[in-house]
C-alpha cells in the first residue's frame, strides 16, 4: 500500500502539484486522468522521489520512504518512467537490471535473478528480442523491454507513466492485461492513461488531477456520474453501449458540440 | 560469443605488441638477449637496455594506455556525453597543472606527482559535473565549458613555466606527451594508482552500468546516485591524473579509445571497461614503438604520432557507423 501525505512537490522551486493527499490500495488500479499538465507524471515522480519535495511525505506500508532508503523502497516500487535512455546494451541485460534492487555479494546476478527476467521477457513478448541492443529497437519494442525490467523485479506497487505510448493498439490491450493480472496478484496498479476508455475499463479508481490538484478520487462509474470528465476535459462524454452490453465512452468537442 | 572472441584477439595482440616493444628501437634485442636476463648471473648490455630503458617505457606504455581510456570511458558514461573524454573537459589539463605547479615547489618528490596530477584531475572533473548539473546545461554547453577550462589551466601552466625556467617540466615534452624519459620513480606511484582504480572500475560495472541508464532510472533502481557518480569521478580522476604525472597530456587516448572500444563490444560495461583498458595499452604501446622506430636514428614523441594516427582513425571511425553511439 502506497500513500501520499500531502504532497505538494514541483521542479526548480516551482510546485507542480499542490497538497496531493491520496492512498493506493493492494490488489487495486488507480488510473490518473487530467490534461495535459495537470500533473500526473510530477504526482508519480514525486511518489519515487524523482522531484522535489516541498511538503508532505510517502508512506510504504505505513513507513516512511525516507527512513526505508533508496535500495529498500526500490524493492517494492516499480516505476516505469515516460522516456527512455539506455544505448547499446542488450535487452537480456537491461531486463535483468531490474533486478539490482535485489543485488547483493557478490555483485553478480544469479539463477534467480536470470528465472525473473525470462519470466518477464516472456510475459511481455520479447524473448527473441534478448540479443539485440537496445538502440536497434523501435519505440514500442524500447516501451516493452523497460515494462520488463519493472516486471522483473518483485514490487508490491507498480506506477506506470503513459505505458501504452508507442505500443499498437494490440500490445496495448496485452498491456492492460497484464496490468489485470498484477491486479489479482495482489499488487497495487497506478498508472497514468490518456485513454478515458482504457482507465474507465479497468481501474478500480479514477484519480481526477486538474491544474496540480486532485479533484476527486472515486470509482469510474461514481467519477462518471460527476460530470468531472466533462469539466477538466472541456467536452462532452456520451456513453455507448455495444452487443455485449460494454459501456464506451465517446468524447465530443464542446465548442462544436 | 562474439564480444569475447574480439577481447581475446586484443589481449594477444597486446601481447604481441609488448614483445615487440620490448625487442626493438635503437638496438635490437633477440630472444637469446631475454632469455639472458633469466640465465646470466650478471647483467649483459642487452639486459641492462632491457631492463632500465625498455621495460619502464613499455610498462609506461601499458598503464598511462589503460589509465586514460577507462578514465575517458568513465567520464563518457557519468556524463553521458560521447565528447567529453579527460583531455576535452580539462581533467588532464587539471593534473598537468597540478603537476607543473608541483614540479616547481617541490622538484624532487616524485611520489607527489601522482598525488597532486590526482588532485588537479578531481577538481577540475567535479568543477565541470556540478557546472553542467547547475547549470542544466545541454551536452555541447558542457563541452565548451570544459574546453575553457581546459585551455584556462593549461595557460595557467605555460605560466607557471614562464616564470620558473628551471623547472622541470618546462619542456614541450610534457605538453606533447611522449613516454621517453620516462621517470621510474613516478611511473612505480602511477602504476599501483592506475591499477587499484581500474580493479575497482571494473568490479563495480554493474552500478557504472545502471547509472549509465540516467540518474533517474538509476535511482528508482535503488542506486545511491549521488555516491556512486562521486565515487566514479574520482576514479576516473586518479586513473587520469596518475597517467599524466609522468606522460604528461597524451589527451587524445582517453577520447578515441573508449569510442573505439564501444563500436567493437557495446556499452555493457563490464566489456567496454575491459576493452578500453586492452585497446588504450596496446594503442599507446603502438604509437610509441613507431615514434621510436620509424624514424630512427630520430625519435619522434609519441603524442605526435597519437594524433596523426588516431584522429584519421577516428574520422573514418566517424563517417563509417551507420547507427548504434548514442547521442553522438
Amino acid at each position: 500500500m502506497l500513500r501520499l501525505e500531502h504532497i505538494t512537490a514541483g521542479y526548480n522551486k516551482n510546485p507542480v502539484i499542490k497538497d496531493i493527499d491520496i492512498e493506493f490500495e493492494s490488489g487495486k488500479i488507480t488510473a490518473l486522468i487530467g490534461p495535459n499538465g495537470s500533473g500526473k507524471s510530477t504526482l508519480l515522480k514525486a511518489a519515487v522521489d524523482l522531484c522535489e519535495i516541498y511538503g508532505g511525505a510517502v508512506y510504504l506500508n505505513g513507513n516512511e520512504r525516507n527512513g526505508l532508503g533508496n535500495k529498500e523502497f526500490a524493492k517494492h516500487v516499480s516505476y516505469l518512467p515516460q522516456s527512455h535512455s539506455g544505448g547499446a546494451i542488450a535487452v537480456e541485460r537491461m531486463v535483468l537490471h531490474g533486478r539490482f534492487p535485489y543485488l547483493s555479494y557478490p555483485r553478480k546476478y544469479g539463477k534467480k535473478d536470470y528465472e525473473y527476467c525470462y519470466h518477464a521477457m516472456e510475459k511481455t513478448g520479447i524473448l527473441e528480442l534478448k540479443g539485440k541492443k537496445l538502440d536497434e529497437l523501435s519505440g514500442g519494442q524500447k516501451q516493452k523491454v523497460y515494462i520488463a525490467m519493472a516486471l522483473a523485479g518483485e514490487a508490491q506497487v507498480f506506477l506506470f507513466d503513459e505505458p501504452t505510448t508507442y505500443l499498437d493498439v494490440g500490445y496495448q490491450l496485452e498491456l492492460l492485461d497484464i496490468m489485470v493480472q498484477l491486479r489479482e496478484q495482489g499488487k497495487t496498479v497506478i498508472v497514468v492513461l490518456h485513454d478515458i476508455n482504457y482507465a474507465m475499463g479497468i481501474a478500480d479508481k479514477l484519480a481526477v488531477m486538474e491544474q496540480g490538484k486532485l479533484l476527486l478520487s472515486d470509482t469510474p462509474a461514481n467519477v462518471y456520474e460527476s460530470g468531472a470528465i466533462s469539466r477538466v476535459f472541456q467536452v462532452k462524454a456520451k456513453i455507448l453501449k455495444d452487443e455485449k452490453g460494454k459501456k464506451h465512452f465517446y468524447f465530443e468537442g464542446i465548442k462544436k458540440g | 560469443m562474439k564480444r569475447n572472441r574480439r577481447i581475446l584477439i586484443f589481449t594477444g595482440l597486446l601481447i604481441l605488441m609488448v614483445l615487440v616493444g620490448l625487442g626493438s628501437g635503437a638496438v635490437r634485442l633477440s630472444p637469446q638477449d631475454f632469455m639472458g636476463l633469466f640465465t646470466e648471473d650478471e647483467l649483459t648490455k642487452s639486459g641492462r637496455i632491457l631492463l632500465y630503458v625498455r621495460l619502464p617505457r613499455v610498462a609506461g606504455a601499458i598503464v598511462a594506455g589503460v589509465g586514460l581510456s577507462v578514465a575517458g570511458a568513465v567520464i563518457q558514461t557519468i556524463l553521458n556525453n560521447p565528447l567529453a573524454g579527460p583531455n576535452i573537459i580539462g581533467v588532464n589539463a587539471g593534473a598537468g597543472f597540478a603537476v607543473v605547479l608541483c614540479g616547481v615547489l617541490l622538484p624532487k618528490s616524485y611520489g607527489i606527482f601522482p598525488l597532486a596530477a590526482f588532485v588537479g584531475a578531481f577538481g577540475t572533473v567535479v568543477f565541470v559535473y556540478y557546472l553542467g548539473k547547475k547549470t542544466g546545461s545541454s551536452k555541447i554547453t558542457l563541452v565548451l565549458a570544459g574546453v575553457a577550462i581546459n585551455s584556462l589551466l593549461n595557460s595557467a601552466s605555460d605560466a607557471v613555466n614562464a616564470f620558473s625556467e628551471s623547472s622541470l617540466i618546462a619542456s614541450n615534452a610534457f605538453k606533447i606527451g611522449g613516454l621517453s624519459g620516462i621517470n621510474t620513480s613516478v611511473l612505480k606511484y602511477a602504476a599501483i594508482a592506475v591499477a587499484i582504480a581500474a580493479i575497482l572500475v571494473f568490479l563495480l560495472h554493474n552500478e557504472l552500468e545502471v547509472l549509465s541508464l540516467g540518474e533517474d532510472k538509476a535511482k528508482t533502481l535503488g542506486l545511491p546516485v549521488g555516491f556512486y557518480r562521486f565515487v566514479f569521478l574520482m576514479l576516473a580522476a586518479v586513473l587520469a591524473g596518475a597517467s599524466v604525472s609522468f606522460v604528461g597530456l597524451l589527451g587524445f587516448v582517453g577520447l578515441i579509445v573508449p569510442h573505439i572500444a564501444r563500436l567493437l563490444v557495446g556499452e555493457e560495461c563490464k566489456y567496454y571497461i575491459l576493452a578500453s583498458a586492452i585497446l588504450g595499452a596496446l594503442f599507446l604501446l603502438t604509437c610509441d614503438y613507431i615514434a621510436r622506430t620509424w624514424f630512427s636514428p630520430y625519435e619522434l614523441p609519441t603524442g605526435i604520432i597519437l594524433s596523426f594516427i588516431g584522429a584519421p582513425f577516428f574520422l573514418w571511425l566517424l563517417v563509417r557507423r551507420k547507427r548504434g553511439t548514442r547521442n553522438a
